[in-house]
């Protein structure tokens, strides 16, 4: 099938993300009793986005060498002057192998949305935002274009925006949408000027173009050969820019406090947006621009500080996840630190690795969320893991598939895919010619991981229920269930394509075929690091179920290690007081600024506005008075003279015709005798 | 000598005396007997002509001053009327009340 | 022909309505809405028109006014001049509808709309100063008149205000031109645009005032200075823009929409038609200057609207940002002649931005109007609250055209951005870089607003409101359609212009 697919793939990849999208936005006209048709619309449109999505990751898994350099067609989408802008799709084995993941997972997400969700009012317009996410998201995934990508990514804001914002009325989850947009904002800005940045320089956004793409040999050499600012190169500096925007989206350190706050958003949002979408958008765009990241020249320094970003963030994030109580942050902390995993492997070079990680991180983390969702919906919205307890009897099935999500996220040996996609992450790390940094880093936050998760997992599943409202918990039903196994089948099955004596994943990725080969398990590094991975998954499983084991039956109790760090505790549990920094710090700051600027407005702009407006009608009113006193009076003056004139002339006038005869006799007279003295 | 002197100087001094009269009266009808007497001067003037001029044959003279006593009496008529008219309005004969042309 | 009648028909449509006694206020509305279908009707007749090839024109008339000044009424189109003509014809409609919508206004009141119309389409097509000028200046009577009868309690200071800065503006601008009349013998654009290519000039300036001592170089500057100013007030520019917030907060809405819509892109299409052409000698030494006025003009405007709390002074403030970046290109095409693309991006940016900020800010302010109506009057962030439940649809379109506003792709908004900041990173990179803050500021705002109107629990006065009725949705069905098509076919609008901006890049001789 895939080969007769093949030569209609270009066309038909556009669907896979345009049919998400349409349905989108046939869904954002249907009214809200039509909340079920708009539903199975989403879905079938999915659907088929799936099919074709599996369909093109089963024609690039075949000629492994043809997707060297891959030439996909390109189009034209404006053009200004006499320049064109292209943009187009690309199917090389990062984008099927995303693209895949990323319809599988969200397409059993939606199915168990219809569960989750189906006492809301709003149901077709939560399929609605659902479909614009991951349309938008494969767009990103598929995107031949940095443009397009960039406004795919933008499109995921706004989806995400949404989403989280779906119980707009409850204020809390109106800041978090609001945060969340602002703060990935932050990093798309600079994901913007890194993009212009390259165009101005290339002339192309395209990533593939015949050999003038951007990540093409021609143009990686030129922008590496460029310098700028600092002494970087140009591909040094936009690559930075680049990694800011994908620490935005993908909840880096310091740009990650959007991400815990998100879990406003109803629980299947949050599974999609911390295991198929949003998040792993950031990690895909530097696991896309990787050729940039690693042409920039000499210094290497895009790389070190992506690899040190990544480590920083999985550390804090998993000692911050230690101090965390609602069921639903834990999972959200433990996301910024396997995303930190994932960069530190995309730092240190190994995009396979990274890949890897974050499909197995997403059905894992996908599986966990819908677990906790189903937790706490049988729960009646209960999200406090010190008030649950004892699940594990009331809830087998939810219970079964939290316990592999749980283990794949710890790392438990083997069969699960978490095991070997973060032994590949530590493998990456510890080979890195860079230094040791980032990979001590990582394995202490792997350490730490194992510890809080099973912390998390026996105090709900273990003990006895604290409080009244989890006594009795109902199991969900099956429309919210089979997606649950679904997934816990995919973190297991995955296991197999990844491991050392199968590498299959990463030689795919890479272009070259993988050969069986169970001895390279034998390899002395191989040990080593199964080694250590198991040496640091059994110290903090045992570590917290020895300090778990028997957690007290009062929900108020303080935590036993609340007892032992004291104020450390707190600190975690406020995330590290990165919230309470910006406010200070930036936030107030900038609300003063904008005051500031406003009174300036106010008290500045406008007085000096009445002062001109003043001063003007003060000249006017100046020369208004000269006008009049100097001009109007002059006139009246010379006109009432005359007139006084005029009077007395006119006294004459008497009207009486007898004074006139007399005048004229007289003056006849005068004549008379003038002429006579003339003309003698 | 003929008495052409006589009759000139005596039709100079009514012509005078209507003169004056006319000037100096504020009665507008003592006015109209002031024309009348300057139309009468005027009169003596054309009989005294004809009757000790060169060329007495013709009636010049008399036809002359018929149509100016004819006229006279049309003017005296319309004369005295505009003075009715104007007591009627204004109870007076006064000329120096009728000054509604003064500027 | 076609030309003739589009300048005359809205002046037409005003005597008509000017002069018969007794039409009553909504009969009026109506009659006013009907004639403004004309303009854009032949708007669209002239834009089906075959482009000439050698000078790029789609209509033209001309008549000798005052043959012995050398004063002809010399009027054209070309593809960027329709562009604005669509924006006018299409703005006022609106602004016609949103009036008989709003009830706002009579007879006068419409007059006074079309006569601002009639003029707005003189001065984007006429090509020689004079009738450019009277037009321009003709302009001001109409909304000064608008914003001071039918406008809030503020509205006399305001609209005093708006006239005395921009008269003053225009009166340096007549200065600069009488001195190039008085040294090049001519106020006609082309020929002083061929002058300043030739670099005869600065020469002819030089001689003509000899008397005063100054270098050619400096004179043109202080024409140039002297043209940007009366530019500047219009567009506005910091720190020129003290009339805006108060005029377009205290205007009546559909006036605002007028004012935001067309009559701010009149200093964009200055800057871009006359400035940028008449002086490419002296603008690369005026332009950091020109540019750090600029920035700030982008982050005051973002800065400011975050603390505004009236609907209608935040989007004052985002109109004063969202233009800021317009003059930020035509200032960055301006300052180096090296980067043939980067030049296109920003010419081409600007007229975009303008004409999606003329739709997309007048779909936001009939929106508040809407509101307006609703709350009676009320307009502060804090009467509303929660309104995504109430009224979802108003909502979801204002929600759509703010985002649109923010620059969201997709959207209108972003292809203008995107090649605004293209064309400024690549020519002056610190002021890209430093108005992307502005960007980000756009969103705090807006989304900020958002939060406080839509969101969060809904407010008790707003509790009773309705949501859209069909006559208000198929008012707002082809305002969105117009921020929605752009955004996803930018080739619409920009097929267009290329073949201007090409000519425009050829005379500046910014070569490939």
């Amino acid at each position: 099938m895939a080969d007769a697919l093949s030569p209609y793939l270009p066309t038909l990849l556009w669907l896979v993300p345009l049919l998400p999208l349409l349905a989108g936005g046939i869904t954002a006209f249907m009214p809200n009793r039509m909340g079920r048709p708009a539903s199975w619309l989403a879905i079938g449109a999915l659907l088929v986005s799936c099919v074709i999505a599996v369909a093109g990751l089963a024609c690039s898994l075949t000629p492994v060498h043809e997707h060297a350099a891959p030439t996909p067609p390109v189009y034209t989408w404006f053009s200004f002057g006499d320049v064109a802008l292209q943009v187009g799709l690309v199917l090389d084995p990062l984008s099927a192998a995303m693209g895949a993941m990323v319809t599988f997972v969200a397409l059993w997400i939606f199915i168990y949305s219809t569960g989750y969700m189906k006492h809301e009012l709003r149901f077709g317009r939560f399929f609605c935002f659902l479909s614009l996410f991951s349309g938008a998201m494969l767009l990103v995934v598929y995107s031949n274009s940095l443009l397009l990508l960039f406004m795919a990514w933008e499109l995921v804001g706004l989806a995400s925006y949404l989403l989280i914002g779906y119980y707009f009325e409850k204020p809390s989850a109106a800041a978090a949408a609001q945060k969340a947009f602002i703060t990935t904002r932050v990093g798309d800005m600079a994901f913007f000027l890194g993009m212009i940045w390259l165009y101005g320089q290339s002339h192309t956004l395209l990533f593939f173009d015949h050999g003038r793409g951007l990540l093409e040999t021609d143009v990686l050499g030129s922008l590496a050969g460029i310098t700028t600012v600092g002494g970087l190169t140009v591909s040094a500096a936009a690559a930075l820019l680049l990694l800011v925007g994908a620490m935005g989206k993908s909840g880096q350190v310091p740009l990650h406090t959007w991400l815990p706050d998100a879990m406003e958003g109803p629980t299947p949002v949050s599974a999609l947006i911390h295991a198929a979408t949003m998040v792993a958008a950031g990690v895909f765009l530097v696991a896309r621009t990787h050729p940039i990241f690693m042409n920039s020249g000499i210094t290497g320094l895009p790389l070190s500080a992506t690899a040190w970003i990544g480590g920083i963030t999985a550390l804090y994030a998993a000692c911050v996840a230690l101090g965390q109580n609602d069921i639903k942050r834990i999972l959200a902390y433990s996301t910024v630190s396997q995303l930190g995993f994932m960069m530190v492997a995309l730092g240190t070079g190994g995009v396979a690795a990274a890949m890897f990680h974050l499909i197995a991180h997403a059905f894992f983390k996908a599986l966990l969320f819908l677990s906790a969702g189903s937790v706490i919906h049988g729960c009646h919205d209960e999200q406090d893991i010190r008030r649950m307890g004892g699940l594990a009897k009331a809830m087998p099935k939810t219970f079964f598939a939290y316990a592999i999500g749980m283990m794949a996220l710890a790392g438990f040996p083997f069969v699960f895919s978490g095991f070997w996609s973060k032994e590949a992450v530590l493998h990456q790390a510890e080979t890195w010619p860079g230094g040791h940094g980032p990979f001590l880093l990582a394995a202490t936050a792997a350490l730490l991981t194992a510890f809080y998760m099973t912390r998390q997992a026996l105090l709900v599943f273990f003990g006895k229920p604290r409080s009244p409202g989890v006594s009795h918990p109902h199991e969900s039903p099956p429309v919210m269930l089979v997606p649950l196994f679904v997934l816990a089948a995919g973190a297991m099955l995955l296991a197999l394509v990844g491991t050392p004596a199968w590498p299959w994943f990463e030689e795919w990725l890479t272009g070259e075929s993988a050969v069986f080969n169970i001895w390279a398990l034998a390899k002395p590094e191989a040990l080593k690091l199964i080694g250590l991975s198991l040496v640091l998954v059994t110290t903090g499983v045992t570590a917290s179920w020895l300090v778990y084991r028997n957690p007290s039956s009062d929900s108020r109790a303080p935590d036993p290690l609340e007892i032992k760090l004291g104020g450390v505790w707190k600190f975690l549990g406020d995330g590290m007081r990165f919230d309470a920094t910006y406010d200070r710090c930036i936030i107030a700051p900038l609300a003063a600024l904008a005051r500031v600027v406003d009174g300036i407005e106010r008290q500045w702009f406008v007085p000096l506005m009445a002062l001109t407006e003043g001063l003007i009608k003060m000249v006017g009113r100046w020369t208004g008075n000269a006008d009049e006193k100097g001009l109007n009076d002059g006139f009246n003056q010379v006109c009432s003279g005359l007139q006084g004139s005029a009077n007395s002339a006119s006294a004459s006038q008497s009207g009486r015709p007898q004074a006139y005869l007399r005048a004229i006799g007289l003056g006849a007279s005068v004549l008379l005798i003038l002429y006579f003295w003339l003309i003698s | 000598m003929t008495p052409l002197p006589l009759l000139l100087t005596l039709s100079a001094l009514l012509f005078v005396l209507g003169l004056f009269a006319v000037l100096s009266r504020r009665n507008a009808i003592l006015v109209l007997v002031g024309i009348e007497l300057m139309l009468n001067a005027a009169n003596l003037n054309f009989i005294a002509f004809w009757r000790y001029g060169p060329q007495d044959a013709d009636l010049t003279g008399p036809l002359f001053v018929l149509f100016s006593i004819a006229i006279a009496a049309a003017e005296a008529a319309v004369g005295l009327a505009i003075i009715l008219m104007n007591f009627r309005r204004t109870r007076s004969t006064d000329l120096n009340r009728l000054d509604s042309l003064h500027g | 022909m076609l030309l003739l009648s589009l300048l005359s028909i809205p002046l037409l449509g005003a005597a008509i309505l000017g002069g018969w006694q007794g039409l009553g206020h909504s009969c009026a509305r109506r009659l006013a809405v009907i004639w403004a279908l004309l303009p854009v009707l032949l708007a669209v007749v002239i834009g089906s028109q075959q482009v000439d090839p050698v000078s790029g024109l789609l209509a033209s008339c001309e008549s000798r006014w005052l043959p012995d000044a050398g004063i002809s009424l010399r009027f054209a189109v070309d593809g960027t001049s329709w562009l604005f003509l669509l924006l006018t014809s299409l703005v006022s409609l609106f602004a016609l509808v949103a009036s008989a919508r709003l009830e706002i206004g009579g007879r006068g009141y419409c007059a006074l709309i079309l006569v601002l119309e009639g003029m707005l389409f003189g001065v984007f097509t006429a090509r020689h100063f004079i009738p450019w000028f009277l037009c321009w200046e003709m302009t001001l009577i109409p909304s000064y008149l608008l914003i001071r009868l039918w406008g809030g309690p503020g509205a006399p200071r305001a609209a005093l205000r708006f006239f005395i800065m921009t008269l003053g503006g225009s009166v340096f601008m007549l200065l600069g031109f009488l001195a190039l009349q008085l040294a090049a013998g001519t106020m006609d654009f082309n020929s002083l645009a061929t002058l300043a290519a030739n670099h005869e000039l600065m020469p002819k300036l030089a001689a003509t005032f000899v008397g005063t001592g100054y270098s050619g170089q400096f004179l043109l500057g202080v024409v140039a200075v002297c043209v940007f100013l009366g530019l500047a007030v219009k567009l506005p520019v910091f720190p020129f823009h003290a009339w805006l917030p108060a005029a377009y907060a205290e205007a009546p809405t559909p006036v605002t929409m007028l004012l935001t819509g067309l009559l701010s892109k009149m200093g964009v299409y200055g800057l871009l038609r006359i400035l940028l052409p008449i002086f490419p000698e002296v603008l690369p030494g005026l332009a950091p200057c020109l540019m750090v006025l600029a920035v700030l003009t982008v982050l005051l405007g973002a800065v400011a609207a975050l603390a505004q709390r009236d609907l209608k002074r935040i989007l004052a403030y985002s109109s004063v940002n969202h233009l800021g970046y317009c003059a930020m290109a035509v200032v960055a095409a301006a300052a180096l002649q090296t980067d043939r693309s980067a030049h296109a991006a920003a010419i081409s940016g600007t007229i975009l931005q303008a004409f999606n900020h003329g739709i997309i800010a007048s779909t936001i302010f009939f929106c508040i109007g809407l509101m307006e109506q609703r709350s009676g009057g009320a307009r502060t962030l804090t009467d509303f609250g929660g309104l995504r439940a109430r009224v979802p649809l108003l909502c979801s379109l204002m929600g759509l055209a703010v985002f649109a506003s923010l620059g969201l792709p997709g959207l209108s908004g972003f292809v203008g951005e995107f090649l605004i900041f293209n064309g400024v990173f690549a020519l002056v990179p610190w002021a890209a870089a430093l108005a992307v803050i502005g960007l980000l500021l756009t969103a705090v705002f807006f989304l900020r607003m958002v939060r406080l109107v839509f969101h969060g629990p809904l407010n008790p006065a707003c509790a009773q409101w309705p949501d859209l009725s069909t006559a208000e949705r198929w008012i707002l069905a082809p305002a969105i359609a117009l921020i929605l098509i752009p955004g996803l076919w930018p080739q619409a609008l920009l097929q267009c212009i290329n073949a201007d901006t090409v000519r425009l890049l050829d005379l500046l001789r910014i070569l490939p």
